[in-house]
């Protein structure tokens, strides 16, 4: 059996993101099962870039039209600037032919990485199955993720 | 060094050239041999690491001009 990883995707900063996903690409490049738990904040890497969040109730609509999320709209957690700083770096990063989020996302899942999202966080969020990515494999809770992190070489909170 | 099959890795920053060559390698026969080209230093430490999770055989590493050859024999 091969060895296993877990990340808990807590934040929806680009940058963490970033690296989350590049360890994840790597661990099942070296021949490793890869489970990302995208909870809170983490989300909104799994939220579809197209159309609206349809939520239910002010609190929630207003949460969603602030926190819009998915992979193209991540800020980055230090110089994010309203955005200019994130157009830089993004910039930077094409310069030497480093992935997005979106592209790494989309590499992880087709190298077989699983993505579970917490419905928990989607039911405190108002978010419908509807507004998340179909590369999303499973909706679980904290059981499934401590099952596999009990099992897990490496296990990271993000 | 010979080699059955070639992968260009110049340019490219991990985690590319690892995911490169696990995929690439997928193609070859154990026993093959595939050439990674890569200008990212951080090769010189990755492919043995790679080698050692994956079981393949990491055969030597060339260097030239900050530019590196690395040489996996597929082993299964």
């Amino acid at each position: 059996m091969s060895e296993k990883v877990t990340l808990i995707m807590f934040s929806g900063d680009m940058d963490k993101a970033l690296a989350a996903f590049n360890l994840a690409v790597g661990a099942s490049s070296m021949g490793m099962e890869v489970s990302m738990f995208f909870t809170f904040w983490g989300l909104n890497l799994l939220k579809k870039n197209e159309g609206p969040i349809k939520s239910q109730g002010i609190m929630r609509k207003m949460l969603n039209f602030m926190n819009r999320g998915g992979s193209k709209r991540l800020p980055l957690s230090k110089f994010h600037m309203f955005g200019l700083g994130k157009w830089m770096m993004s910039r930077l990063m094409r310069d030497i032919n480093s992935p997005s989020p979106q592209e790494l996302l989309t590499l992880a899942h087709q190298s077989g990485v699983k993505f579970m999202a917490c419905t928990t966080s989607m039911g405190i969020m108002g978010i419908s199955k509807d507004a998340l990515i179909p590369e999303v494999d499973s909706y679980a809770g904290v059981a499934t993720y401590l099952a596999e992190a009990k099992e897990g070489k490496v296990n990271l909170f993000i | 060094m010979k080699a059955d099959a070639t992968l260009d890795c110049v340019g490219l920053y991990c985690p590319m050239p690892i995911y490169n060559t696990a995929s690439k390698l997928k193609e070859l026969k154990p026993g093959q041999v595939l050439e990674v080209l890569a200008s990212d230093e951080a090769i010189k430490a990755d492919a043995p690491a790679w080698c050692q999770a994956t079981g393949n055989e990491l055969l030597g590493i060339e260097e030239e001009g900050g530019e590196y050859k690395v040489y996996i024999k597929k082993s299964k």
